[in-house]
């Protein structure tokens, strides 16, 4: 293992306080329990979004705390997620009264803990209201697995709604719109090496130099399929065709009733996209891949996107949700309205997006 | 038989150490079909866990149990944080303010804690998780407590079903977690949850049996 890193157990504390000293004008760092926020922190009058995982997704989730995107973020471990004390103590610090919104991954170990932290924040008298983010096409079926993973669309969403809540829209909005921008994103992604975990010391799967994941998940769970090396072109197509031809989606979610105090089942449909469809194209690199590469993946997303009538109307091309140094790249489509686009295009300013001011 | 505060404070003592002793094993399971954290991630909880014990041992059992709840849920991250420290929680909440338990609270205790389990995990039998562990040592329990046999002897039979319930997931396809994403690969090993669950209930046996 080849790293920048001193002590495997130091690698996240560490990088909390690096961020701290690089970005004081935007974000404060709380340790025990960890707990990235904003500087300005409670905003008043509006709502505080609270996201969080494991780390290794960089700049997603901590490089996304500032103005106009998320007022906290809660990094766990490297690819574990980080535990309910983290959130309901995040959470009281950014809350301004307003309540605060969980944009949550769908993976099992974030679910459960950032329900756990709802409950919690609940019977301290704040409003909570969480949302997940399950994106991933590359999980065909939701009824014999935990669903699909949420992915790409997560940064997207944390911006979208980030602008929403600093135009002052209500808690319930701001969740509602979550929910809207998760069913109109999809994502895929594809490895070309795996990663090592530091505490691991060692790949998480073996690839052979001449094979790739088609499906890849952002810990380096197995995707759809594992081929032969094909060409930039070839693997685009794979993925944009994976995520355009993608059928209606159904699957229940378990939403927290704030006005009860309960959770509720609710069961979301997400539609396919269609010809004429407004679309912001995202492609992202998993940690190892040069942006050079993303744009020869972007040349060709734009003519598929023409071919089946989506129109580009923003795109987003970088390093924005990685696996540390996982070679490889993910494709987001999501469909916007007027609405998305509005929020879109609003201000923001955090370590990893900054436009509009 | 009466089950005493200190029994409490020593079957957790000994889960931290089994817990321990396993954590190669559990994290050896786990790397086949999650992501070899486990053993990691539970010893490092329980853990933290005999650091808080000393501080709360003259409390009830309730709150004992609770405490262990709290810490888990704060110390062990990923899923098994949530659902072990909600086991915990509530089996704390079915035992508040008592003293010592009956052969009826030691179930009730177990059964709360279950609960609490599938509440939060969403578990059905059979989707290799701890669940697949634990329904069948209830089960066996209860039978047997209704049958009029003594605790000792229902907790042996409970600590059988579990075990067998334990190797009974390893030819079940995994529908939660991470091991769910594998579909058919995951056929073949037993699951990671259920193997803890069966050393958390086999160590209290274990200390019942203890003179």
């Amino acid at each position: 293992m080849k790293k920048l890193i001193n002590a495997v157990e130091d690698v996240v504390r560490e990088q909390l306080e690096g961020m701290a000293l690089a970005h004081p004008d935007l974000l404060k760092v709380h340790f025990d329990p960890n707990f990235v926020y904003r500087a300005d922190a409670p905003v008043k009058g509006k709502v505080a979004l609270v996201s969080g995982g494991g780390s290794g997704h960089e700049p997603m989730h901590g490089g996304f705390v500032g103005m106009g995107m998320l007022d906290a973020a809660c990094p766990g471990e490297v690819f574990t997620s980080p535990t309910p004390d983290q959130m309901y103590e995040a959470a009281k610090t950014v809350n301004s009264g307003e309540g605060v919104l969980f944009i949550v991954k769908n993976y099992t170990g974030d679910v459960l803990n950032f329900e756990t932290a709802a409950e919690l924040a609940h019977a301290d008298g704040i409003a909570v209201q969480s949302i997940l983010i399950d994106d991933d096409v590359a999980v065909k079926d939701s009824l014999y697995t935990a669903g699909r993973r949420g992915v790409g669309t997560t940064v997207l969403a944390e911006k979208i709604v980030g602008g929403a809540a600093e135009a002052g829209y209500s808690l319930k909005q701001c969740a509602d719109l979550c929910r809207k921008v998760n069913q109109y994103g999809r994502s895929m992604g594809m490895a070309l090496t795996s990663c090592t975990v530091p505490a691991a010391g060692k790949p998480t799967f073996e690839l052979g130099e001449d094979e790739m994941e088609i499906g890849i998940g952002i810990h380096g769970e197995p995707g759809r399929t594992r081929m032969k090396l094909k060409t930039a072109d070839e693997i685009t197509e794979i993925l944009a065709l994976g995520i355009i031809e993608d059928g209606p989606y159904t699957r229940t979610v378990r939403e927290w009733d704030n006005e009860k105090g309960e959770w509720v089942d609710v069961e979301l449909t997400d539609e396919p996209f269609k010809p004429g469809d407004q679309v912001i194209a995202f492609v992202n690199s998993m940690g190892g891949t040069p942006v050079s590469e993303l744009y020869a993946v972007y040349r060709k997303l734009a003519q598929i996107c023409e071919a089946k009538g989506l129109t580009i109307v923003r795109n987003l091309i970088g390093p924005y949700i990685t696996s540390l140094e996982m070679q490889g790249c993910s494709i987001t489509l999501l469909k916007t309205d007027e609405e998305i686009l509005r929020f879109w295009d609003a201000p923001v300013k955090t370590p990893g997006l900054r436009w509009g001011i | 038989m009466v089950v005493t505060k200190p029994q409490i404070v020593r079957w957790l003592e000994k889960v931290a150490a089994v817990l321990d002793e396993n954590k190669e094993y559990l994290t050896q399971l786990d790397s086949a079909i999650g992501d070899a954290d486990h053993g990691i991630n539970m010893s490092r909880g329980f853990g933290k866990v005999m650091e808080k014990l000393p501080g709360v041992a003259d409390k009830d059992i309730g709150n004992i149990l609770k405490t262990t709840g709290m810490t888990l849920i704060s110390s062990v991250g990923g899923a098994s944080g949530p659902l072990y420290g909600t086991f915990f929680m509530r089996s704390g909440m079915a035992m508040a303010a008592k003293e010592e338990l009956s052969d009826q609270d030691l179930y009730q205790l177990l059964k709360a804690g279950v609960d609490g389990i599938v509440q939060r995990g969403r578990a059905q039998p059979g989707d290799k998780t701890m669940y697949d562990a634990w329904l069948p040592a209830l089960e066996a329990m209860k039978n047997k407590l209704e049958d009029g046999a003594d605790l000792l002897a229902a907790l042996k039979t409970a600590v059988a079903a579990a075990e067998q319930g334990m190797k009974n997931t390893i030819p079940m396809q995994a529908k939660k977690g991470r091991a769910s994403y594998l579909g058919e690969r995951s056929i073949g090993h037993q699951d990671p949850g259920a193997t803890s669950s069966y050393l958390i209930l086999n160590a209290l046996l274990e200390t019942l049996q203890e003179q």
